[in-house]
Formats: structure tokens, C-alpha cells, sequence
């Protein structure tokens, strides 16, 4: 783990790209395969199967520590961070240990030493553990802390992982993100045959770069003549690019994530679809004419399977707008006028079950747009895109093609009612936030939102919370009922899951009404009223 | 009765009537040491130890009436007989011990027990009431010696030829602890920032050994700082003045850099947990060092101190909301 170490407090200690690359592709380049391949795997977070829960971690601490609970929960909310916060106790002096010294390598704490772990009664977890603290170097037991539990973000994105192996091996980085993709430690033999350099090195998927959309500005509506632009409704559901090709099909949302195993049903559409095709779009689930409840597709990332009941509850259907791809020709360079014209043909000749055309909006005057832009909620659209008629398919921010002219967003006054420490950068400073609203006499929460603040007021917010705080539950803390904030979100939907009864989407601060009091906080009838007729 | 009150002036002890670090003006004023939130501007008479008094006078103003008293020596204002000895926060800090009638307090001021070059070291005064500081009081503040963190800072210079490190720390305790910690390494000169200037020059003239320095302002326009070690306040830090170094590697020199989340939101490469306040064990220690009955806490976190000394120690400990502020986050 010595050089493991090494390597992570080099990237760890520098703010630069370069050298957090250049830092972990001389660890790939030395390393042997199994010390490499369980550094992938730890740096990208992809073990599955952790050895140990955080909670059990600090159960176990408690018991061998002696140290009160409540103590113990203190240095959680302040350090934020399990892992770290017991490394900090352990060198204190809190629990007395050995600065041991005995080296383990990865693969031997991983396969030797790890596996079980979970298996263990109280009384042999902590005799394991004891001696896993003390025969690790201090400086090593955060790591060591950090493998156990699995919780390994430590700001390093994946990007700069594919990077520095693309940069130790000569393979590129497409090469790299293909052959780990969706890899985790259950693909262990499969990882070491790649290497070693043994696994075929397939054409790789990509997604063609999305084209975005740009927020209108006011100049728009003069310098520009409406019959140059397509509208469309915005849609509020995952955007998507769906490929096609060598008998496969490989869905990639916008984050550059893979969902193709979130969405057999549309995976299992597009495997019928001509060799490769790739079509742009967004997955919703589809109502009678409106898309329905956002978070039912949420639900779906994230989750390792998709259940027939989630397939019959919320189904998906993808709302294509862009045609990137047919029969092996790239239509990107085409104007976005003939890109439709193929995709409308595409759309009616492809079964259409799971597959729907996003409609053109037909408008003389940008009045008339604007009008219409007003009525997208009822929709259930978020707004409208405008999209330049004679724009091959930018990908990246290339102002002027596609533009969004979305809704302005819902806004309520609330009261914040918790406040609970961040994570990583803001690991010692509250900045989650649950806020309420009125019903009757009572505040139930009703949003939780983490940004909107500036640094300056998040302090001052932090400062304010440390001496009005009521009372204590794990790292939650319930505040006096002072502040109010002005909550903006996008969407509004009823929900059973939550206490409020409501969910909402994308919540954010817009502001601190230092001038308003609780009582003068919106009560949750008015958010009722928010919420569209039933679509 | 209590010896010592809070009152809106700050720390008041009516048998003398003085006050100890008072925020607001007062005729008299004991100041346990030249920090902003401990030393303030409008008293007519302060009191304090002679290591103290030239920074005093820097900070308040040369013509100030300023009576100062060695560290052990007694002197009696009004019914009560008053002392100072040393705290180890930082050149001339002191805790200000109080008899009045055979009852003994002791306000300690901000302190340290860490050795320390650049400053006096702490000493335990027993006492029925102890004052003490909280500023770092959790069981996650544990401070590693100045001697091991300068040899970290000396490798982290060494470590970077290609181009000036910038060290960030206070320019009136921090500087100076660091320069006399690294004249003891190397001979070499080390750029300050013109807020350290005036301090390290007074640090210098009550005969602390630190290393031999240069202000960054009196370089030519072309000078090259490139593995050169620059020492600047906080403040500076993503400043105007930051612009004339070209690729800079960026350390802070504090206690809070002992949590990672607390740097990486700083935006500063590289931590040195280097503090002049206690950490939790001496915090703990000292407390039950002076043999107090009675314990008051001041700055941070006073409740999860409280409450350790209430229910693990059985000791009587409450807070005091004083204006003190502890070492700032910045
Ligand atoms: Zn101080
Ligand atoms: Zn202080």
C-alpha cells in the first residue's frame, strides 16, 4: 500500500490536471497488474462489494475506543467524513494503538484480509480490525479506513483515471473507458487479461458529443427571423443518445454515463433498428400525451436491476429529436432541416411502441411563441428549444444553434428547519439544507437544496446555524425557526413517498430573505396550487 | 461573588477594577496579548508584558499609556493581586493570574503547549478558577511538533526549483514561529509579504533567532522567485498580489488544515497543521494541570468541552460568550 500512498497523497496534495494525471500514470506504469487493477477499481469507486459499511466501521470504533457516543458523533459532523475521522481519533490518542509498520499490498488487503469481514460477530470484527490499525503506518490508516469501507471519492474523476492509464499504456483514453466499462472486482480475470494486454481492443461506442442548448438572451428575438428556427417543447426527462451497431446497443446519457442496463426496454426496441444508427433524444415516461412523473425514471439509475414491475409501472419511450447516424453515414454535417426530414422517415417506418417523434411546434411570430412558452407547463414540458434550421450538429457549447427558452422556475418561501454538513470540499461547514412550509401550525419539510448560496453567505449561514442549533440526531441538526429562504425549483409533482406529500425538482436558494420571518413563509396549500391539472 | 464577570465592556474583575482583553474602551485594560480580537484600540491605561509592548504599541499606537510587568511579578491594583505568566501562543502572550482574599483565578488567555521557538513557554499556574480557551476542542485536533512540520515545510520548498513556493499563515505569530523553526535548518533567505514585515522585525529585536528575511516589495520588477520560499498572510491568498508569481505551489499553515475537506475547500495545495492554540489533549491536560474546581471556556467549540469535562471528567465546567474569535478560517 506504500506506494499506493505515495501515489494518492501526490495527487492529493496538488490542484494541478497534469500532474494528478502524470502522478498516477507513473503509479500504472510500475505497478504490478493486480495492484493496478484494484487501484482502477478504488480510484473510479467500482467495488461492489464493500468489505465493511461505514456504520459498522464506527460501531466497531466505539466498542474498541471506549469513548463516549456522543463524542464520537461531534467529530463525525465536523470532519464529515467517516475514514478520515477515525484516522484523526487513532492519532490523537483516543485509542491507544501501535504505529506498526507491517506492509500489505492491495490485492493482499483486498482479497486476503477484506473478504469475511462482513461475516464477523462483534467481538472478531473488532479483534481484526484492532489489528489492522495498529500494524498499519499512521499515515496509512486513512487509506486503509477508506478501502475498507469502499467510500473512495477522493477527487479524482474518472476522466483523469482514463487519462493517466491512456497516458501509461499507449492505449487511448476511448480504448480504456470501453475496456473498464461497467467493470467492477466480480470482473476480476476479465481486468487482468486487459492488462495484459490480451483483450480485443473493440471499436469503441462513443457517443457523439452532444449538441447543447444555450439560455436565450434578449437580442434574440430582434436579431433573429422565426421561420430560420424548428421549436419543440422541452422536455424535463434524461437526454440520451441511443447507438446502435455491431448487433448491440449502447444508451449514453448526457453525463457520459452508460444506461443502457436502465432501459432494456428501449435497448431491446433499438436492437431491431438498421446497422449503425444513432438517434438523439430524451427517455421520458409517456402518459396519454404528456410525459408523466419525472421521478419514475429517475428511480431507475442507479439501480443495478430494473424489475418487471418498474418496466409495467413506468415504462419508458424515447422522444427522438436528432439523427446522427444511418445505415454507417454521419448526418451530423447535414443541416438540421434534412436531419428531420430523416428522422421523420426513420420514426414512421421503425416500430413505434417504445419510440416517439418529438412534434414540431407550428408558429408564424415569435408573439405567438411566446405565448405558446407560457402553456408549457400545462404540457408538462419545461419550456421550449429553438433550433436553428441550417445548423449541421455542433457538439459542445456552440452558441447560436440550439437555444432553450424555459419557464421562469417555481419559487415559494420556506423556513429552514435542518442543517446538516456537507460532503468532501465542504466537509466541516453546514451546507445541506432541508427547508418546510406551513400546514396549519406545523412546518413540514419540503425541499432540500445544497447551492445557491455564495461562499460569504454559506459562512455566515454556518456561523448562524453553530449557535441556533436546537437539538442533535446523528449529524442532523434541528435549528431554531428563524430563516427564511426563497426556494426556486422546476418541477412540482404530488408524491406519497414524501412527508410533504409533494416532490420537487431541482430545488435551489434563490435567496435569503433576511427581511421575512417564519410566519410570513408560504403555507404547503400554496404549493398544492403549483401543481398542473393531473396529466 | 465571581472574581472575574462578563459585562458588555468584556472580561471585568471588580476588586481591581480592571478588565482583561476588553472589547470596548475602559480605563484599564490587562492584555494577554497582541492578537486583533484580544487587543483592542481605547483603554486609557493597558497592562502587559514587556515582549508584548512593542507589538502593543505597533498595533494600538506608540503613544499609548502602557505600564508593562514581568512574567511572575505581582503588583497590586486595588484589592487584588495580579500576575503574568506565560501562555506559548505567541512572543509576550501571557495568562493573567488574580488573588483576591486566597481565591485564585487564572484567565489564560489564548495558549499552546507545543514548544515553540519564537515564544515563551506555557506554564501550568494553579488556580481555583480556570479560564481557558476552546478553539480546537475536539478529539479530532491533534497537532504533530513545529520541529517535524518545518522539516515538512523545508522538503515541500526544497521539493519545487521550478518555482516560488507561497506559504500562508498569520503575519503575527505563525511567521515568525516558522522562521525561527527553519533558521534552525537552513541559512537560506526567505521572502516575506509586507504584512509580516513590521512583527518580524520587533520579533527580531527581542532577540528571537529567525531566519534572515527580504520583503518581496524591495525585489526588482524581473527579480525571479522561482524556488524561492515566500511567506504571505492569508489574505493574500488568490489576491492582486498573488499575480506576480508565475506558477506558484500554495501551502496554509493551520490548525484547521488538519481536517483534508477544509484545505481542498481553500483551494490550497498543500496543509500544514501548524497551530498556536491547544489541541484537545492539552486543552484537557492543562485543565486538570491547574487543579481548578471551576472551569469557564472561551472561543469555539466550548459545548463538546463542556460536556467532556462535565460527564467524563465530573469537573464544573461552563461556557462564557466572549468576543473572542479563536483562529480564523481564513
Ligand atoms: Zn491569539
Ligand atoms: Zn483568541
Amino acid at each position: 500500500m506504500e506506494r499506493f500512498a505515495k501515489m494518492f497523497e501526490r495527487v492529493d496534495q496538488t490542484t494541478g490536471i497534469n500532474e494528478k494525471i502524470a502522478a498516477m500514470a507513473e503509479y500504472f506504469r510500475q505497478e504490478p497488474i493486480e495492484e493496478k487493477i484494484w487501484a482502477v477499481l478504488l480510484l473510479r469507486g467500482r467495488i461492489k462489494q464493500t468489505p465493511l459499511t461505514s456504520r459498522a466501521l464506527r460501531a466497531s470504533f466505539a466498542r474498541l475506543s471506549q469513548a463516549p457516543q456522543w463524542l464520537l458523533d461531534e467529530c463525525y459532523a465536523h470532519v464529515g467524513d467517516t475514514g478520515e475521522t477515525l484516522a484523526l481519533l487513532m492519532s490523537s490518542g483516543i485509542m491507544k494503538l501501535g504505529g506498526g509498520t507491517q506492509e500489505r499490498s492491495l490485492h493482499q488487503w483486498l482479497t486476503e484480509e477484506c473478504p469475511g469481514l462482513r461475516q464477523l460477530d462483534d467481538q472478531s470484527l473488532d479483534d481484526k480490525l484492532l489489528q489492522f490499525w495498529s500494524s498499519t503506518r499512521p499515515e496509512h490508516r486513512f487509506l486503509l479506513n477508506k478501502i475498507l469501507t469502499g467510500a473512495f471519492r477522493v477527487g479524482v474523476s474518472d476522466r483523469l483515471v482514463l487519462k493517466a492509464l491512456a497516458q501509461s499504456s499507449g492505449e487511448s483514453e476511448a480504448v480504456w473507458h470501453q475496456w473498464l466499462l461497467g467493470k467492477s472486482e466480480r470482473d476480476f480475470e476479465e481486468l487482468k487479461r486487459v492488462f495484459l494486454g490480451q483483450a480485443p481492443r473493440r471499436e469503441t461506442l462513443q457517443a457523439v458529443p452532444f449538441c447543447l442548448a444555450a439560455p436565450l438572451d434578449n437580442a434574440f428575438f430582434e436579431s433573429e427571423q422565426p421561420e430560420s428556427y424548428f421549436a419543440e417543447w422541452k422536455w424535463d426527462g434524461i437526454r440520451a443518445q441511443i447507438i446502435k451497431k455491431a448487433d448491440k446497443v449502447w444508451i449514453w446519457s448526457r453525463g457520459e454515463d452508460m444506461i443502457t442496463e436502465s432501459f432494456p426496454e428501449i435497448a431491446q426496441m433499438a436492437g431491431s433498428w438498421p446497422e449503425d444508427t444513432i438517434l438523439d433524444g430524451e427517455m421520458l415516461v409517456w402518459g396519454d400525451d404528456h410525459p408523466k412523473d419525472f421521478h419514475l425514471l429517475q428511480r431507475r439509475l442507479g439501480r443495478s436491476k430494473i424489475t418487471s414491475a418498474i418496466l409495467k409501472e413506468a415504462p419508458a419511450t424515447f422522444v427522438a429529436y436528432d439523427f446522427l447516424h444511418l445505415n454507417g453515414e454521419d448526418l451530423t454535417h447535414l443541416p438540421l432541416e434534412l436531419r428531420r426530414r430523416h428522422l421523420e422517415r426513420f420514426v414512421g417506418e421503425n416500430p413505434r411502441d417504445r419510440l416517439r417523434l418529438s412534434p414540431l411546434i407550428s408558429f408564424q411570430s415569435w408573439q405567438e411563441l411566446k405565448n405558446l412558452q407560457q402553456t408549457a407547463r400545462e404540457r408538462g414540458a419545461e419550456g421550449l428549444m429553438l433550433k436553428r434550421k441550417s445548423a449541421d450538429y455542433t457538439g459542445g457549447r456552440k452558441r447560436g444553434v440550439w437555444w432553450k427558452f424555459k419557464v421562469e422556475p417555481y419559487t415559494l418561501d420556506a423556513v429552514l428547519l435542518y442543517a446538516q454538513a456537507g460532503s468532501g470540499k465542504r466537509s466541516n461547514l453546514f451546507t445541506d439544507y432541508t427547508f418546510a412550509l406551513w400546514r396549519d401550525q406545523e412546518l413540514v419539510p419540503f425541499a432540500k437544496a445544497y447551492s445557491g448560496l455564495d461562499n460569504k453567505e454559506i459562512e455566515e449561514l454556518d456561523r448562524w446555524i453553530r449557535r441556533n442549533t436546537k437539538e442533535k440526531f446523528g449529524p442532523v441538526r434541528s435549528l431554531n425557526l428563524e430563516q427564511v429562504f426563497e426556494i426556486a425549483f422546476e418541477g412540482i409533482a404530488p408524491s406519497p413517498r414524501h412527508k410533504s406529500g409533494i416532490a420537487v425538482r431541482f430545488p435551489r436558494i434563490l435567496r435569503w430573505r433576511k427581511d421575512k420571518k417564519p410566519p410570513d413563509a408560504d403555507r404547503l396549500e400554496d404549493a398544492w396550487k403549483l401543481i398542473a391539472a393531473p396529466v | 461573588m465571581n472574581l472575574v464577570e462578563l459585562t458588555n465592556e468584556g472580561l471585568y474583575c471588580s476588586a481591581g477594577d480592571f478588565y482583561i482583553d476588553p472589547w470596548r474602551p475602559v480605563e484599564r485594560a490587562l492584555i494577554t496579548h497582541g492578537h486583533a480580537d484580544h487587543a483592542r484600540m481605547g483603554a486609557d491605561q493597558y497592562f502587559c508584558t514587556p515582549t508584548c509592548e512593542p507589538i502593543l504599541r505597533h498595533r494600538l499606537g506608540q503613544d499609548i499609556r502602557l505600564t508593562a510587568k514581568r512574567y511572575g511579578e505581582k503588583f497590586q491594583l486595588g484589592n487584588a493581586y495580579v500576575s503574568f505568566h506565560p501562555a506559548g501562543h505567541v512572543l509576550g502572550s501571557a495568562q493573567v493570574r488574580i488573588e483576591v482574599g486566597g481565591e485564585v483565578w487564572v484567565i489564560s488567555g489564548d495558549y499552546k503547549r507545543s514548544p515553540d521557538p519564537s515564544c515563551e513557554p506555557f506554564e501550568v499556574v494553579p488556580c481555583d478558577v480556570f479560564i481557558s480557551e476552546a478553539t480546537f476542542a475536539l478529539p479530532v485536533y491533534s497537532w504533530p511538533t513545529s520541529a517535524s512540520l518545518a522539516r515538512e515545510i523545508l522538503e515541500w520548498w526544497n521539493s519545487y526549483p521550478e518555482g516560488p513556493s507561497l506559504l500562508f499563515g498569520y503575519a503575527f505569530g505563525k511567521t515568525q514561529r516558522i522562521l525561527a523553526e527553519l533558521v534552525k535548518l537552513t541559512d537560506r533567505t526567505i521572502y516575506l509579504h509586507g504584512a509580516c514585515h513590521e512583527l518580524t522585525k520587533i520579533y527580531r529585536a527581542s532577540g528571537v533567532e529567525l531566519s534572515p528575511t527580504e520583503l518581496v516589495s524591495e525585489q526588482t520588477k524581473d527579480f525571479d522567485f522561482s524556488g524561492q520560499l515566500i511567506l504571505a498572510p492569508p489574505s493574500a491568498h488568490r489576491s492582486a498580489w498573488m499575480k506576480r508569481f508565475k506558477a506558484p505551489q500554495t501551502a496554509f499553515a493551520s490548525g484547521w488544515m488538519q481536517i483534508r475537506g477544509n484545505r481542498r475547500r481553500r483551494g490550497y495545495e498543500r496543509g500544514f497543521v501548524m497551530s498556536d492554540h491547544a489541541d484537545w489533549q492539552d486543552l484537557i491536560s492543562t485543565i486538570q494541570d491547574t487543579g481548578a474546581r471551576r472551569i469557564f471556556l472561551t472561543h469555539g467549540s466550548t459545548e463538546v468541552l463542556q460536556r467532556y469535562l462535565n460527564e467524563e471528567l465530573r469537573l464544573d465546567a461552563r461556557p462564557l460568550l466572549t468576543q473572542f474569535e479563536g483562529e480564523a478560517e481564513a
